[in-house]
């Protein structure tokens, strides 16, 4: 018993010794060089080619997709707008684009389509399979014109999680990625509200919460600095998550 | 690569000491911290996917703060920890394999001979250690003792970086037929824990096996190096 005492002391010592320093300036600049280092070697370990998120086949989809973070946006507008199928949901494509564009749910599904199996892997460890269908982001990206100094892709959501706007970001690298998705259907049906309808982001290359839900637009931006409380994310900033959610 | 491995002056390569002390570290830090992000979601599956207690294999209990980085359950703050650390720890084995490839270390103590696989001898190191009787007779590990190193440094310290990659999304999309090989995301992240846990058997059979062998000179040499023993 006096071991185990002993034991749980050192370790609370230990611990105690951490949390100083997880609260540190010095020790968030090292998370932030780790974190580039990491993106650094992920994309370099491709030599050449563009890594690709693994596909799967329709066998391989979970029976059911499940839904995290926010499952549904508390808003009348929002709720009148599922009433009516989101025959009035527009995407905004704004910031550093040659012509800002608002799309309807008709035009993008009017785009050239890419169907994709893959699999959704959440931070807290979980992963479900589903199939996603949407037009590419670089597709509506080229469209509008993207202008010199386009450094991030900002995306805006409908939800509100803990009285703070959902938002996610993601590097001009990740946002011409062929699997970056605007998704509008999961398993050949429209989009379900848990998963994010009537539009979500599919982002495979990285973690569950840089897959922005009730997606409402993309920005192009030359800093994340400005926007929101400057992390590139709610979970980011909220939370203190990585921005780069490949790991 | 020398042809035959020379003598070597010291019991221990400048190599393998800071190797171990890094260690110390950055492992205590990576299973610490991986204790928390184990609380995010305390269920392993096998194959590719998992989210509810109907797939999963193990439900595993929530850790104690005092056994945790950080000390309350904070999933961003241990995976910083955990990141960092990956890169210290990964960078160290890859360091340590290549002196022990270059100085000889894995030839000449590591690696078993096929006689030494025989059962009566097998046994035999299975009864000196049970009576507490470490003389090595003039090798530097007993037969126990390299499968155990070679174990550790061989398959488990490894799997626990391919598994880790394999985890995460921006490196499974580069090396894909990693994730094939383990069996699928939610196989690697099983392994990955199954793994840590058999380092901490490790850690703790390697303590005791100090503890009864003269800690102090064991501690003593693993930090000047000490001699190489008369007979050897």
């Amino acid at each position: 018993m006096k071991r185990r005492n002993f034991l749980v002391a050192l370790g609370a010592t230990f611990v105690a010794g951490c949390d100083a320093i997880s609260d540190s300036k010095i020790f968030g600049s090292l998370v932030e060089t780790a974190g580039n280092w990491h993106r650094g070697i992920h994309r370099a370990l491709g030599v050449g080619r563009i890594t690709m998120a693994p596909e799967f086949t329709r066998a391989d989809i979970s029976p059911f997709f499940r839904g995290n973070g926010s499952l549904e946006v508390d808003s009348d507008a929002y709720r009148a707008s599922a009433a009516n199928g989101f025959a009035d949901w527009r995407l905004s494509i704004t910031g550093l684009v040659d012509n800002e564009l608002s799309l309807s749910m008709d035009e993008i599904r009017a785009l050239p389509q890419r169907t994709q199996i893959t699999r959704h892997d959440c931070v807290e460890g979980w992963s479900a399979i589903g199939e996603w269908t949407g037009p590419q982001l670089s597709s509506i990206l080229e469209m509008a014109g993207v202008q010199e100094g386009a450094r991030f892709a900002v995306f805006r959501c409908a939800d509100n999680l803990n009285g703070a706007d959902y938002y996610e970001s993601c590097d001009m690298d990740d946002a011409f990625h062929p699997q970056t998705v605007v998704a509008h259907q999961l398993n050949g049906e429209a989009l379900p509200v848990l998963n994010g309808a009537p539009l979500r982001l599919r982002l495979e290359r990285q973690l569950g919460y840089k897959h922005a839900k009730y997606l409402t637009g993309v920005e192009l931006v030359a800093s994340l600095d400005d926007i929101e409380g400057g992390r590139g994310g709610y979970w980011e900033d909220r939370a203190g998550y990585q921005w780069y959610a490949g790991i | 690569m020398a042809s035959k491995p020379k003598k070597p002056r010291k019991k221990h390569a400048l190599s393998t000491r800071i190797w171990h002390w890094v260690n110390v570290v950055s492992v205590t830090i990576l299973f610490m911290s991986g204790l928390n992000i184990s609380n995010g979601h305390r269920r392993l599956y096998w194959g590719d996917w998992g989210f509810a207690s109907e797939h999963a294999w193990l439900e595993v209990p929530r850790f104690p703060g005092w056994a945790t980085i950080p000390g309350h359950y904070s999933l961003a703050t241990a995976r910083d920890w955990h990141v960092i650390f990956a890169w210290v720890f990964a960078l160290g084995l890859l360091f340590f394999m290549v002196r022990a490839l270059m100085n000889g270390h894995f030839r000449r103590d590591l690696f078993t001979k096929l006689a030494e696989w025989r059962p009566k001898n097998v046994w035999h190191d299975i009864v000196e250690h049970l009576k507490f009787n470490f003389e090595h007779e003039g090798v530097k590990f007993n037969f126990l003792q390299k499968v155990a190193y070679s174990g550790v440094i061989f398959v488990v310290l490894p799997l626990m970086i391919f598994t880790g990659m394999v985890m995460s999304p921006g490196a499974e999309a580069a090396v894909p037929w990693l994730g094939d090989l383990l069996g699928g995301r939610q196989s690697a992240r099983s392994i990955h824990f199954i793994c840590a846990f058999l380092l901490l058997a490790f850690f703790v059979v390697h303590i005791a096996l100090v503890l009864l062998s003269g800690p102090i000179k064991q501690v003593r040499d693993m930090i000047t190096g000490g001699k190489i023993d008369e007979e050897a």
